[in-house]
Formats: C-alpha cells, structure tokens, sequence
C-alpha cells in the first residue's frame, strides 16, 4: 500500500462519535471465504472496533484454477473455451482480447460482419453482466425486489446470445479469423443458413427496449430510494488519483470521474462507426458505481441498436490456415471488459501453443483497493463498497 | 371481565381456557400472515410463491415449513452458553406471546382488561431485548455477537418513541385501559385516528416496524453482512420458535396500532360485540400488508442512520406532539 497516501480521505465522516476513553479490546473477524455476499470465496479478515473497522485484509486465492500455466499446454483455439471461465458474468466479452491478439500476431484481417457480430455480442454481455450487478447490489442493501425484475429482462439478452452462439454463459464463439457459424450449422449446411439466426435483428431491438424499460423501473425502484442514497451517497469514496495509483479500472475508474474508456482509445473492435457517451460520475462513491453502470447499459443499448440498423454483410470468416500456427513475437492487447481493463499479453515463440500467456483482470486490481477504501468505515460500508466493485472471483484468482 | 363466559368456573380452569384462546389466536393469525408474506413477497417480485402444499395457492406452505422445522436436528454450537441458548426463544415467543393479553377483540373479548392495558403492552414488549441478546451473545459466534448487540441498541432507541407516540393517544382518550381507548374513538364519532393523532400513528408505525426488526430496519439480521445476525446458529424447532415470534410480533404489534390509532374493533355502522373481532382482523391486515410492502420494497439502512433517526427525528417530533396534544386538550 502506498504510504504518500492519505487513508483518512476514503473514510466518510459518520454522525456517530466513538468514545475513545474506553478501552475496549478490537474483535478480528473472518468474513468469508463462506459468506453470503462476498461473491464466492473472498476472504476479509477485518479486524473490528465495535463496528467500526480498524483495519481490512483481503485473502483471495481460494478460486486459483491456473489458467495461465493451462494456456502453455493448449492450442490458440482452445484456450478460448478456457477464457470463457475467467469472469463468468461476462464470458463473451473475455473472448475478444485474445482472439484479436493472436489474429494482430497472425496478421489476420477480420471481415466486417464478424466484427459487427462481435461489437454485438460484447455490448449484449456487457448488458448481461452490468444488469447482474444492478440487481444484485440492491439486495446486497437489503432489497430484494429489483433482483427479481432485473434478471427477467437480463433473461431476454441471455436468450439473444444463447440463439447466436449456442451458450448462454460460455459462448466460445470466436474463431481466429472471424466467428464461429452460427448455431446448428456447420460445414454440411448452406452458408446463409449459417449466419446469424432469422428474426435476430427484430428480437434484438425488442430486448432493448426492455432494456430501457428496465433501467428506468431501476431508476424509480433503486436510484430514487431516500434509504439508497443514504447508504452510498458519499460511502467509500475512492479519489481518482488513487484509482489510477491502484490501477482500478472500467465503471470504477469513471466513477471516480476519470473519461477513460478503451472503447474510444483502443481499437480492438469498430466503436468508432457509432456514436456513444462515456458515463462518468462525480465523487466516486458507491452511489456513483451504481449510477455508472446505470448509464453504461443504457448506451450499451444505444450501440447495439446503431450496430443492427447498419450490420454489414459478407463472409463470417478470413482465409486462415486449417493448423493455427502464431509467428515468433509477443503482443498485449486490452479491451473494455465490462468490469474493466482485460488483457492478454502474449509471447509466442511460434507453433501452435502459447509460450507464456499472462491475463490482465480487471476484478483483481478493482479489488486491491479494498484494505484502503474501508478504513474508518462500518461494518454495512464492507458489503455497500464489496457490492460496488462488482468483482467476480474467478476473475481475481484466474 | 370475560362476560362471554357465563357460568362460574373454576379459576386454573379459566386460565388454561385462555391461555389455549390466546395461543389458538396468536396461530390463527399468524398463518395468514406468512402466508401473505410469501404470496405478497413473491407476486411482487414476479414469482408465484407457494404453488402445491395445501392445493390451492400454497395455502398450507407456512405448516408445512412448521413441520419441516420439527424434523430438523437441534443443533446446539459446542461454544455456545448452554442453558442461555436454549432459554432465549421461549423467552422472546414468551414476551410476544403475552401482548394477545390485553388485544381487546370486542367491547367483551379480551383475556384480561387491564386498567394500565398500554403501559402492560409496552413493558412487556420491552423483554424480547432479553431474549434477542441472551440469543447474540450465547451462540459463540462473533456474527450472532455483533447481531444482538445491534438488536439490543435498536430496540431500546425505538422504544422511546414508541412510548412517547402511546402517550399522546392516551392523553386524548384519558385513560391506559385498552377497551376504553377504543370506545373513547367510537365516542368521538371518527373510529379511527383518535383525536388527529396522525404524527402519532406514523411515529409508532416507524418505531414498531424497528421493534420487530423489519426492514428498513433489520440490521439485526441484515443477511448479507452477518449471515443471519443472532439466528445463525440456531436451527430446527428453536429457529421455528424465533420465527414464530417475528409474526407473532407483527401480528400483536399491529392490533396495538389498530387498537391505538385506527378504533380497534370499532368501525361505523357495525356492532362491535358481533363484528368486532372481523374489524380488528381487517385492520391488523392492513397494517400487515403496509409492512410487507416495505420489506419487499426498501434497502436496509446503516446503524448510525438508524439511531439518528430515533434519536434527532422521532424522539424530538414525538416530544412536540405531545406538548400540542396536551394544549390542544387543555385549551379545547
């Protein structure tokens, strides 16, 4: 943790003065790596002064399944399946950086209408995803209601991927070169019939306006709530120039109020054809976390409905070779996960496995800013902040 | 007293008569109110809820989990304080249990009308803090710790306005018995909202809603922050006992409210001796259904929140209403 900075800043001023004549002894608390809201198997030893929290200490690692050291063994196109698994939550979405790394080492031109069905599929995983967060993080405050209205409309985006790709969650969609002909065909079948399925385009402009209808029922159910905002407003406030130094990215970063958004720097996919906004919030509390992401579906939708007025036609796949083979060399590429920066760096040494693939995951640097966000806090901030991050394990410990 | 009982019986006998009607009446009403929790919970969230105990609408689903309850082993934490531990639910049911005493149901129906009716009432509704932290602190768990110790700072905050709400209803109807406030709003013609007791009403609704641990504020057992606060450990037929006891409460709590605020058994145009208890029932519905609807509907809130909120909002406005009740009653 870096000393220069102030940890006092993070802390929000509560109304309640803690006696300091008392001497009380602390309590240290374990909470997880079996606990109703840490996500899966996070581990927080806090340790506690009444509830206020002296002092918080992460232990992750109980989700290691060493997926890099899995890469140095598998071939470029199976490694996708395995990338798939790193954040569940938004499994097409970890595809992308890796194929397009190997496909800039190979020096493949992707055709048009692949990268549009990519644009597609990650802005609907990025639906997907913000909307499990959405829903859950309420419940996490203690409603339970939006839960339920949100994952029925994530249900109809669910159902989106599921005819296109074949998976709702794991997609492995992908090819080098391209993506994968759409579900049920193959080679036997006609290549119309392999493109994607017939009505997708109507469905797909029906599900995001259910979308929006649900962003607004957000809107008056979470966001307009008077017990909502006294629970985040001004809570864990994470200033923007330690949300750089800790390397904090995506939603959280521009909640902090930072326009850093790879979409528009990096040019891994065709953003620059449509036309969308950056959210970014005020303070960078957690209110400011939701309210991000609020937006963030919002313009999701705003792209995809630009991306199927005007889809390209063509052919789905580049001319690759039958043995996909990567030239000696080494390339990192990133991409807007939608809980951050996700890269790929990898070092190829040429042949048709990886020689070392290193995942850069956005969860794990969101996370590290945990032990400095909650000093001084209350026990309820743990699980407003925890909540606000939308972390996955498996993106933590890969 | 108990005129409904016309010939002389004995007095052990009587009083297991009764013991028997405030039980059967406490089960009655509490049946439909977790049933109504899962239902209401459920529709409103776009679930269905309880589809197949009982045939139609799950309507057998709250015995049915009574029964599941039974079946599941008694786990006592080698940690735990032994006999503490095992005391605690019967202590806090006890305490619930006893407020049906004084609920009366008509002019004549009611286990014992006490001249302090409202003052028994919020004595005895003052003992579940025992049992809640005899429960926290006897587990030997630092969550069930923490989760008593929020419920016994919660409960004694609110208990304040609770009281100071009560005192304005009793300054307008002169008098602590049960029976005489309501017949004191039937006198007034209006059967409810004695005397434009509105802050009152709204003060002791916020208040009892933290009394029984209710969201917004159920801190006590905020589920995602202390697993299940000061019932964690507990399981089977004592969890069933702790469960019973926070519909009973809401079930109790909310006929005090309607006695209080909203005329009782009295309503226009009815006779109370034979509609009474119908009326009663309608109006601890409502008031059921009002705090269903907000634990469905509302985050929980943070502790500080909600001692700021007894301590400079409800205690203060409490306080006023008191002094312009008093005024207005020596004055008019």
């Amino acid at each position: 943790m870096s000393q220069t900075l102030d940890p006092r800043a993070a802390a929000h001023v509560s109304e309640v003065a803690v006696s300091v004549e008392l001497q009380t002894p602390g309590m240290t608390i374990n909470i997880g790596p079996q606990h109703p809201s840490t996500h899966g198997v996070l581990r927080l030893v806090a340790e506690l002064d009444g509830e206020r929290i002296v002092n918080v200490e992460p232990v992750i690692g109980y989700m290691h399944r060493g997926y890099e050291k899995l890469s140095e063994v598998r071939t470029y196109p199976q490694i996708t399946a395995l990338v798939n698994r790193i954040d569940w939550v938004s499994g097409f979405a970890n595809e992308i950086p890796l194929i397009v790394a190997v496909e800039r080492l190979m020096e493949i031109e992707v055709p048009e209408r692949a990268q549009s069905i990519r644009l597609i599929l990650t802005e609907l995983a990025r639906i997907s995803n913000h909307l499990v967060f959405l829903s859950s993080y309420p419940l996490e405050l203690g409603a339970s209601t939006p839960l339920m209205h949100a994952l029925r409309e994530r249900e109809h985006v669910l159902e989106l991927i599921e005819g296109v790709t074949g998976g709702r969650f794991h997609p492995n969609f992908n090819r080098i070169g391209g993506v994968k002909p759409a579900a049920g065909g193959g080679s036997t079948q006609k290549k119309v019939l392999q493109d994607l399925p017939k009505g997708f385009l109507a469905e797909t402009r029906l599900a995001m306006e259910k979308v929006m209808a649900i962003c607004d029922d957000l809107d008056s159910l979470v966001t307009g709530n008077e017990i909502f905002h006294a629970r985040t407003k001004g809570v864990a406030i994470v200033p923007p120039d330690l949300a750089l130094a800790y390397g904090v990215s995506g939603p959280n970063l521009r909640a902090s109020g930072v326009a850093f958004d790879l979409r528009k720097h990096e040019d891994y996919l065709p953003y620059d054809k449509y036309d969308f906004d950056v959210a970014i919030g005020e303070n960078g509390d957690c209110f400011d976390r939701f309210d991000v992401r609020l937006q963030e579906v919002r313009q999701a939708a705003r792209i995809i409905g630009q991306a199927i007025d005007d889809i390209p036609s063509g052919p789905l796949q580049a001319k690759v070779p039958r043995v996909i083979k990567v030239p000696k060399g080494e390339t990192y590429v990133r991409a807007e996960n939608p809980k951050g920066e996700m890269g790929y760096y990898i070092v190829s040494e040429g042949g048709r496995i990886p020689y070392r693939l290193k995942i850069r995951t956005p969860s794990f640097s969101n996370l590290s800013i945990l032990p400095w966000a909650l000093k001084g806090l209350l026990v309820p901030d743990i699980i407003a902040l925890l909540g606000s991050l939308d972390f996955v394990l498996g993106d933590v410990d890969r | 007293m108990t005129t409904f009982v016309a010939v002389e019986i004995n007095f052990y006998v009587l009083l297991v008569i009764k013991i028997l009607a405030v039980t059967g009446v406490m089960l009655g009403g509490l049946l439909p109110v977790i049933l109504g929790e899962l239902k209401i919970g459920a529709h409103m969230q776009s679930r269905v809820g309880p589809y197949y105990a009982g045939g139609r609408w799950g309507w057998a689903q709250p015995m049915a989990d009574g029964l599941k309850f039974f079946q599941k082993e008694d786990l006592v934490p080698a940690a735990s304080d032994t006999q503490v531990y095992k005391i605690a639910p019967y202590l806090l049911m006890v305490s619930t249990l006893a407020l049906f005493v004084i609920i009366p149901f008509s002019p004549d129906l009611i286990a014992v009308d006490l001249d302090l009716g409202i003052f028994f009432a919020l004595a005895i509704s003052s003992l579940s803090t025992l049992g809640v932290l005899m429960a926290g602190w006897s587990s030997g768990n630092k969550y069930s710790l923490i989760g008593g110790l929020r419920a016994a700072a919660q409960i004694i905050a609110y208990e304040l306005p609770l009281v100071l709400a009560v005192i304005g209803v009793v300054i307008q109807a002169g008098t602590l018995s049960m029976v005489g406030i309501v017949e004191a709003q039937i006198e007034m013609g209006v059967p409810f909202l004695i005397g434009g007791q509105v802050v009152g009403f709204v003060i002791f609704f916020i208040a009892s809603l933290a009394e029984l641990n209710r969201t917004p504020f159920d801190l006590p057992l905020a589920e995602s922050e202390l697993v299940m606060g000061y019932l964690t450990e507990y399981s089977g037929f004592r969890f069933a006992v702790f469960f019973l006891a926070e519909y009973a409460g809401i079930v109790a709590v909310s006929a005090i409210a309607s006695t209080l605020f909203l005329g009782g058994y009295g309503f226009w145009g009815l006779d109370p001796t034979v509609f009474g208890p119908f009326v009663l029932a309608a109006k601890v519905g409502i008031l059921a259904f009002l705090m269903i609807w907000i634990r469905w509907s509302w985050p929980r809130m943070r502790e500080d929140q909600l001692q700021t909120l007894a301590w400079k909002w409800l205690i203060p406005i409490s306080l006023v209403n008191i002094m312009v009740t008093a005024i207005f009653k020596v004055v008019f």
